[in-house]
């Protein structure tokens, strides 16, 4: 892999990562984003009907969560996850979690983090991790890491140090046990930036692990509410200045456009995909020009929003949270009275 | 009826001034939306092949026709259907007429325009669905008087009324409402149901306001009773209909009343007007009535069965969400062309089926609409090469595994039209 950059303005990388996948012959341009995938598949697309969108994404993203209980089945079949799931001509990486579903949190130990499958907890130690990544043969690959540093809601210094701790004992088990493997050489690792809000824990993260022989790095920890705005791109941005230029950063849980913005000025390359999914759920569509201009407003209707709901929306529907439908300024829904007889495309 | 004057399949919304030129005869009637070629007949059974023409392109029978709820096939698209081959599929009166309603699919360019899809569409009365799913609906002399489940306003569905809405919808066959008595049913409610069908049927010919661009079909009724249903016959064959369907079978009757009564109306019908045998799709029974003499078909079940992640496969079909096709990685069915088979092994669907992600199901449905075609065309095939028979006798085997394995019904009723199995 070569990544070449183009340009750098307001702290916005432009550039190019060449010579990927398997023939090395493979391009992706960043500021870029992946294929959301759930269980290998694009949430309610066929290969079709995905192809009737231009511009899919050249790299998908997997997610161990939903592979990892498959791990025999793969090896048996032996020919990859491309394969198997009727994408060979698509690029991998692998996250270990899905953005979209949190896991409970508490079920990491030193030795191993669980993910949450359909079938219920899996418990990935070094070992099994490496050996399900073996049998999923991707592109790029998120190494194992513990992405807890709360206790509770709030964040602790102390919980964000072992989170570093421990990421970077994994990091260090898993890159010996590439190096044994002859299919996994061939994979990229990703090493993971942990720390909490901890400014010092964040440099440390970032300083230690650019020192390992890692493909890319990945910011985790920056979704949520449990971060403040501010802090979260001060602290993306100071994590950026430490890692090397020439290696590609990506951030997990960032997907609302304003956001997506943000994290480019701070010093991020590249993005999941999976807003679109979350918007398809709650019945609404992406409906948004590209002239940026934050409104402060809406942040607060949004806010105020929730109030609102609680009294009316109660009696009409039980089953959905209390969240205001649309949830974004980027969305419509279409489920609104006023979409009934509106016969225009756009 | 005359046959086209050039027997290329053509694809134009215009009415087919050829045809209506011969069909109209001396100008006294519409010229008609409808022609029916028979390209060849099987010579021992009543099966035929044939093209028929309809304002949006030439349907090549038998055919199945997959049933669509709400403007859109469940998982699948219009240009996915169409690349599967398909060119008649069924809309649905009921649904569409109640939400959004006719004066909106008229606003959107009709069901074609609001479904985009520029081929054939049939769709039904409505009548079905609503004694179907509403408890409280009531029959008069009216109409079926129901209440709708979206916003509980009264609805009388009238002959002219369901004729109004499919007119708005715009679909190339239109069906009458029909008087619908579930077919375990015997007594003077069958007879009485009979009788208000003929007289409704009337109304629902005044009623067409596009005779030149939309065809209506009678349905013959008459349930399990040959009297009945002969009687039916010989009104209904007095109408000046472009087709005729077999209506009140496939409910919860005998598969042996079924086959007899499917053969009294193909006995009886013109050899030069489609027969569509409504609410049937499973393989054999297709095989089965294709042998009685039917042209065209429709049923839920290929679509229906594929949301539970079953596949139809010529030896049945494959509940994929079993233990024993984790590691499976054949494709559905290895002859097969369609999508989910060029692409994706058994093994991987069924791992898809157990996630929450829908895509397993669309994939699934797209196969089982690709299997029934297929099926048709085998079958289509086997009658222009004037080998039906020996199709019959080979699907059979592959189905049941040898051919005295083959249910009884399906057995006398493919003996009684000169193909015995054994």
């Amino acid at each position: 892999m070569k990544l070449s950059l183009f340009k750098v303005a307001q702290g916005c990388r432009l550039g190019t990562l060449n010579n990927l996948g398997r023939k090395g012959d493979r391009t992706m341009e960043f500021p870029g984003c992946l294929l959301y995938t759930r269980t290998g598949s694009a949430p309610h697309l066929t290969h079709d009907t995905l192809r009737v969108i231009s511009r899919v994404p050249v790299m998908t993203q997997l997610t161990l969560s939903s592979l990892a209980e498959h791990c025999e089945v793969l090896e048996e079949y032996k020919e990859g996850i491309g394969k198997f799931i009727g994408m060979p001509e698509s690029m991998f990486y692998c996250s270990l979690h899905d953005p979209v579903n949190p896991c409970p949190a508490g079920y990491v130990t030193n030795k191993s983090v669980s993910v949450w499958g359909v079938g219920g907890r899996l418990e990935m130690t070094a070992a099994k991790f490496m050996s399900v990544q073996q049998a999923l043969q991707p592109d790029w690959f998120q190494c194992l890491s513990d992405g807890e540093a709360l206790c509770g809601e709030v964040f602790s210094t102390k919980r964000a140090r072992k989170s570093v701790d421990r990421s970077l004992a994994f990091l260090d088990e898993c890159l010996k046990l590439q190096e044994q493997s002859e299919v996994l050489r061939n994979c990229v690792m990703i090493g993971v930036i942990e720390g909490g809000d901890t400014l010092e824990e964040r440099l440390r993260s970032a300083r230690e692990t650019a020192k390992r022989p890692v493909g890319g790095f990945l910011l985790d920890g920056f979704h949520g509410d449990a971060m403040t705005k501010e802090t979260r791109l001060q602290l993306i941005s100071s994590v950026t200045a430490e890692l090397p230029e020439d290696k590609p950063r990506l951030i997990c849980g960032i997907g609302q456009p304003d956001e997506v913005l943000e994290c480019i000025e701070a010093g991020v390359d590249l993005f999941e995909s999976f807003f679109p999914y979350q918007v398809t759920e709650r019945g609404c569509a992406l409906s948004f020009s590209f002239d940026y201009q934050p409104n402060p407003e809406d942040t607060v209707l949004q806010q105020n929003g929730e109030k609102e709901e609680g009294e009316i929306g109660d009696h009409i529907d039980k089953v959905t949270t209390t969240k205001r439908v649309p949830e974004t300024s980027f969305e419509i829904n279409l489920k609104e009275k006023k979409r009934r007889r509106d016969s225009d495309s756009s | 009826m005359a046959a086209p004057r050039d027997s290329q399949s053509t694809r134009s919304p215009e009415p087919m001034a050829a045809v209506a030129a011969s069909a109209a005869g001396a100008g006294t009637r519409a010229p008609a939306a409808l022609a029916l070629r028979v390209v060849a007949e099987c010579g021992r059974s009543k099966a035929r092949a044939c093209e028929l023409r309809l304002p949006h392109g030439t349907v090549a029978t038998p055919v199945f026709m997959p049933v669509g709820t709400q403007g859109t096939m469940k998982g699948v698209t219009a240009a996915q259907l169409d690349s599967l081959g398909c060119t008649i599929c069924l809309g649905n009166t009921y649904h569409l007429g109640m939400r959004p309603g006719p004066e909106l699919i008229q606003k959107a360019g009709g069901l074609h325009g609001f479904m985009n899809w520029n081929q054939n569409l049939l769709t039904d009365s409505g009548g079905f669905q609503m004694v179907s799913l509403l408890a409280l609906s009531e029959v008069t002399e009216e109409g079926v008087r129901f209440r709708s489940p979206y916003d509980g306003t009264e609805i009388l569905l009238s002959p002219e009324k369901s004729v109004e809405i499919q007119n708005a919808l715009g679909s190339d066959i239109m069906m009458q409402l029909d008087d619908v008595v579930s077919s375990t049913l015997t007594g003077s409610r069958v007879e009485e149901a009979m009788h208000r069908s003929i007289r409704w049927l009337d109304r629902c010919i005044s009623a067409n306001r596009r005779p030149d661009r939309q065809n209506l079909f009678a349905i013959i009724q008459g349930g399990l009773d040959p009297v009945l249903r002969s009687k039916c016959l010989e009104e209904m064959t007095k109408r000046d209909v472009p087709g005729f369907a077999i209506g009140g079978l496939s409910g919860g009757e005998s598969k042996e009343q079924f086959w007899k009564m499917v053969t009294l109306s193909t006995d009886r019908l013109p050899r030069e007007k489609p027969r569509y045998l409504m609410g049937v799709g499973y393989a054999t029974d297709l095989v089965v009535c294709v042998a009685l003499g039917c042209d065209m078909f429709d049923c839920v079940f290929p679509t229906r069965t594929a949301r539970f992640g079953s596949a139809l496969v010529p030896t049945g079909n494959l509940q994929l969400k079993k233990k024993q096709f984790a590691k499976d990685f054949r494709p559905i069915d290895e002859a097969c062309t369609c999508p989910t088979c060029q692409r994706h092994t058994r093994a991987f669907l069924h791992a898809l089926l157990h996630s929450n992600n829908t895509t397993a199901l669309h994939h699934v449905t797209v196969h089982n609409i690709a299997y029934q075609l297929q099926l048709m065309d085998a079958i289509r095939t086997s009658i222009v090469e004037h080998r039906f028979p020996d199709f019959v006798r080979d699907f059979m085997k592959t189905m049941y595994g040898e051919l005295r394995r083959c249910p009884a019904w399906a057995m006398e009723a493919l003996e009684s039209v000169g193909i015995p199995l054994n």
